[in-house]
């Protein structure tokens, strides 16, 4: 007794499991996609060099979030010695004006969903 | 005759569950007298046409292997694996957890490593890694692997003729790796170059000559059973009917030989024939398929297959509608699993049904072999017999779930219930020690030699121990078991370990409460020991 | 030796990535080529293995039974243990495979003075193993996000679940925890019971050290030093497509940990990691213990040398005549 037909279809299911993200990619017809993110026009007024901030931007403004919150400190100083005040709304967001262009892009693209938008309001919807 | 060179205590205190520094690989086996069995005699091999018969003995240095015999064993070795896919899986997926550990019954009364389930398999695994697997070829011993050298068979015949096939360890394991499945082909790998025990191929030889281990000859047969119709005479002034070879009768009953040639199985014997006699059974015995247990299960599946055979053969011959089986484990794990795959289809028989209570048995409606505790419990069931469990009041009774009907049948309520109609006192033993978990009597599968009796009462002590248990804080005084190794095994057993307990069949216990049409008043049990004298109600 | 090898053995790959990507600047090699060869040969590896098992047949029906099989009407079965049907069979199955049904059986003994046999009941092999495994399967299909685009809600969905207490930033996952809890665990386990240590080989150690390393060089990427995950995952999609890309600025970690998860992988197959599929097939489980029921066939049984009615008379006829048995010649 072989039970082909049991392994057959077992192997099946294997290979439709482990082969998930191909078809899956090609019937969402997305495979070749890359987020492109809106920046601001006048660059070099970031308040750290953007390799830092792709990787490191929650870091940054988690610390921002309790010196702000819990410290009272409203004024970062940044590496090269400018100051900027904490803030999301208006510090970012000034240059980096919309949510849907920039922030959302990457956080979709990852599945990471931010809790920063349970508390800040995005400027552009506030405006409509 | 037996060597008891130890006392218990002495024994247990030998047990070390903690393994030695010396890697296993590197420990070379030791033939200590009382831990394995002599090899086969050479006229028996040659009866059977076995493979290289000649003299040796393993104790010898020289084992006298044909020259190509590394050869013969690498064949032998693929062959299985593309022959059973239980094999081949099996050497490939252990993740050596070691949850098998310590379930096996001579690793715990031992204390040996190599008894450890996942080493005895490592035995074959090893060498399987060497000479089947890339990783094996190219790394060698890092991968786990070694070459199959003279030492390493020696280690194989030592722990493969250790093994008693109870597949407890199968019970425990996450992948259910069966070391009973890797034993067995062990055990033909040492076939193929002529290393067989006698306790195996004697019997395996007595049974193909004349239908049973003890080489019993027809008349002799004859005489067993009619010696036995004339003690259960003398016992309740019945007189039962036991047809022998009888064409047209309804049902053949096969039976383990040692049923009517050995004590206390002889019990049970008087036990069947009392109930056939009182339901008034249309059965015959069968001097030719006079045995039911097959030691061929424990050489080869060529050997198992030739044995039993006759079963089928002679159901054929009589004419018979159906076949009713004895009290044997290891019997009924060829009956239930191999049978009807290696002998049938028996579609020259019926699907069973009782002709007493006509409950059809659609449980066995290919195979058509039912066993006699689903044909007992369903007569309890229905009414049909009067029986008096007060017979067997001086009994207070516990039962050893034997491994195959146990882990490679579930027979396990039935036996229970009918030990609960004919017996007033009934004790389980601890859980881990019953029905699925139950422990071997520690020299099943051919392993129950005088010469091998270290090894039986170290592997007996689990289910020595639990019996000790049940004995000390309940009074038990009797083992019950429906295996004709354990009738045969129990007993020395618990003569070393829990002196007093005595071993009995569940047919002797019906036997026993039996009450049977024009019967003399029980004066003795079956056994011949007298009831205490009466004090008011009858025999209570 | 078996120890001491496995774990150098993972200190080489990780000295190998460092050597290959940082100082030679193969990132090309770590980052498309093996990863791209690791699907392939896992996938062939796990095919030509099943198929080599499938190639051999189940000659007899063999199945363990755990519980009462199904004989008489009025006798409960243990459709579960002792499976009379297909719904048992799979019943067993997934009990077996997503509970470790039979683990947790499993018991300790230990002689005591008498002597007196003990079975304690022991969970913790059994919890442990679970907690690996099952931590195991979350982050592998966590990871599918890198994989998926857009990321399907399933994922997302188990994502939450898992960071469900929002605890530390970025949020730390329930199962990086377990699964680094259960590792060491089963490490432990292994060097510190003298048993498992006796019957431990390289091969169980490697693997629980490639599994280690795989461990701790991702939560050191998630939560310590951080990597630019949105070109890891166009490096991911780019295996899939066959449009293959090697942004710039992904760190050494990162190949260190995808280097690892490769070797992993591409060991699986020729390894005793197989038990993944090998639990699907074991006889002693996915068979129904219907023997008598219903025949089951041998594929190579072929017929042997038997004992025949005629020729056992032939030999005892005399004796049989004498003792005025029944015979077919006389």
């Amino acid at each position: 007794m072989y039970d082909s037909g049991k392994v057959i279809t077992g192997i099946i299911v294997f290979l439709i499991i482990i082969t998930f993200p191909v078809w899956y990619n090609v019937a969402r017809g997305k495979a070749n996609y890359v987020p492109e993110l809106e920046y601001p026009v006048d660059t070099g007024r970031c308040v750290a060099d953007s390799a830092y901030i792709r990787a490191y931007h929650m870091d940054l403004l988690n610390t921002w979030r309790d010196q702000v919150v819990r410290e009272g400190i409203r004024v970062y100083r940044a590496a090269d010695g400018r100051t900027f005040e904490m803030s999301l709304s208006n510090t970012c967001m000034n240059c980096h004006q919309s949510k849907e262009n920039f922030c959302d892009k990457c956080h979709d693209y990852l599945s990471v969903s931010p809790y920063c938008w349970d508390c800040h309001i995005d400027p552009k919807e506030l405006k409509r | 005759m037996a060597e008891k060179p130890k006392k218990p205590q002495e024994l247990v205190q030998s047990i070390e569950y903690k393994p030695p520094r010396k890697r296993w690989m590197d420990t070379p086996v030791e033939f200590h007298k009382g831990t394995f069995n002599y090899s086969a005699a050479v006229d028996k091999l040659k009866y059977l046409d076995l493979p290289y018969p000649r003299k040796w003995q393993p104790t010898e240095e020289d084992w006298q292997l044909p020259d190509n015999w590394q050869e013969i064993i690498h064949k032998g070795f693929k062959d299985r694996l593309d022959k059973y896919r239980s094999f081949r899986v099996f050497m490939d997926i252990c993740v050596r957890c070691g949850a098998c550990a310590d379930k096996c019954h001579y690793f715990i009364g031992s204390g040996d490593p190599r008894n450890m389930p996942v080493l005895r398999a490592e035995l074959l695994r090893s060498v399987y890694r060497n000479d089947f697997t890339t990783a094996g070829k190219i790394l060698g011993g890092l991968a786990g692997g070694r070459k199959l050298t003279v030492k390493v068979l020696k280690e194989w015949f030592y722990y493969f003729y250790q093994c008693t096939e109870c597949r407890r360890c199968s019970v425990f394991c996450p992948y259910g790796i069966d070391t009973a499945e890797i034993t067995m082909m062990a055990r033909e790998l040492l076939n193929l170059v002529g290393l067989n025990i006698d306790w195996i191929c004697t019997p395996a030889a007595n049974c193909f000559r004349t239908g049973n281990h003890l080489g019993i000859q027809p008349h002799g047969f004859k005489d067993s059973i009619e010696f036995a119709v004339d003690e259960l005479e003398e016992l309740t002034g019945v007189r039962v009917n036991a047809p022998i070879n009888k064409k047209g009768a309804e049902i053949l009953f096969v039976a383990p030989s040692a049923d009517y040639f050995a004590s206390p199985h002889y019990y049970t014997l008087l036990g069947y024939l009392a109930l056939f006699h009182e339901v008034g059974l249309d059965y015959t015995w069968s001097s030719y398929a006079s045995e039911g247990g097959n030691f061929g299960l424990f050489h080869s599946y060529e050997t198992m297959k030739r044995l039993n055979s006759k079963i089928y053969m002679e159901a054929k011959r009589l004419g018979v509608k159906w076949v009713l089986g004895g009290e044997c484990g290891h019997m009924w794990r060829v009956i239930h699993q191999y049978m009807d795959t290696l002998n049938g289809p028996a579609d020259f028989l019926e699907v069973p049904v009782s002709p007493i209570t006509g409950t059809k048995f659609e449980h066995a409606r290919s195979t058509r072999m039912v066993h006699i505790m689903e044909f007992t419990s369903d007569l309890i069931r229905h009414n049909k017999i009067k029986l008096d469990p007060g017979r067997n009041d001086h009994w207070r009774v516990t039962f050893h779930d034997s491994c195959n009907p146990a882990r490679a049948m579930g027979l396990i309520e039935e036996p229970r219930y009918v030990i609960n109609h004919v017996c007033n006192n009934f004790i389980e033993m601890p859980e881990n020690t019953i029905k699925e978990q139950t422990f071997c009597c520690g020299s099943g599968s051919g392993l129950g030699t005088d010469e091998n009796m270290e090894m039986r009462l170290r592997g007996g002590l689990p289910r020595a121990n639990a019996v000790k248990f049940v004995h000390e804080k309940n009074d038990v005084n009797i083992l019950l078991c429906i295996c004709a190794i354990d009738k045969a095994t129990l007993p020395p057993l618990l003569e070393y370990w829990v002196p007093d307990v005595e071993v009995g069949g569940i047919h002797e216990m019906v036997g026993n409460a039996l009450v049977m049409t024009g019967e003399n008043e029980r004066l003795t049990d079956l056994r011949g020991t007298p009831y205490p004298e009466k004090e008011g109600g009858e025999n209570v | 030796m078996h120890l001491f090898f496995s774990l150098a053995a993972v200190l080489v790959l990780l000295i190998l990535v460092f050597i290959g990507v940082d100082v030679v600047g193969w990132r090309y090699l770590f980052g498309v080529v093996i990863p791209i060869a690791t699907i392939i040969s896992f996938i062939l590896g796990m095919l030509y293995r099943v198929i080599k098992w499938a190639r051999s047949p189940v000659p007899f029906r063999i199945p363990t039974t755990c519980g009462q099989q199904k004989s008489l009407s009025w006798i409960k079965a243990g459709n579960l243990e002792s499976p009379h049907n297909i719904w048992g069979v799979l019943g067993r199955m997934v009990l077996e495979v997503l509970f470790f049904r039979s683990l947790f059986r499993n018991t300790k003994v230990s002689l005591k003075e008498g002597p007196r046999l003990v079975y304690g009941s022991t969970k913790w092999l059994w919890l442990g193993g679970l907690v690996f495994h099952w931590s195991f399967l979350v982050i592998f299909v966590r990871h599918f996000k890198f994989f998926a685009e857009p990321v399907p809600a399933w994922v997302m969905a188990l994502q939450n679940l898992d960071g469900f207490f929002q605890v530390g930033l970025p949020i730390i996952y329930l199962t990086d925890i377990a699964f680094l809890a259960a590792l060491t665990f089963l490490l432990l386990r292994r060097l510190v019971d003298p048993k498992l240590r006796y019957i431990s080989l390289a091969a169980d150690y490697f693997p629980l050290f490639l599994i280690i390393g795989i461990a701790v060089t991702g939560i050191l990427m998630r939560y310590f030093t951080k990597v630019d995950i949105v070109g890891i995952k166009e490096m991911a999609m780019g295996w899939l497509n066959l449009a293959p890309v090697v942004p710039a600025g992904i760190g050494t970690l990162f190949y260190m940990h995808l280097f690892l998860v490769c070797c992993l992988f591409i060991y699986f197959p020729f390894s005793k990691l197989l038990h993944m599929a090998g639990v699907f097939f074991s006889p002693t489980r996915n068979l129904a213990n219907t023997n008598r029921v219903k025949r089951h066939v041998n594929p190579w049984d072929y017929s042997v040398k038997v004992h025949t009615y005629e020729e056992y008379e032939d030999e005892f006829r005399d004796v049989m005549k004498a003792a005025e048995m029944p015979l077919e010649k006389e």
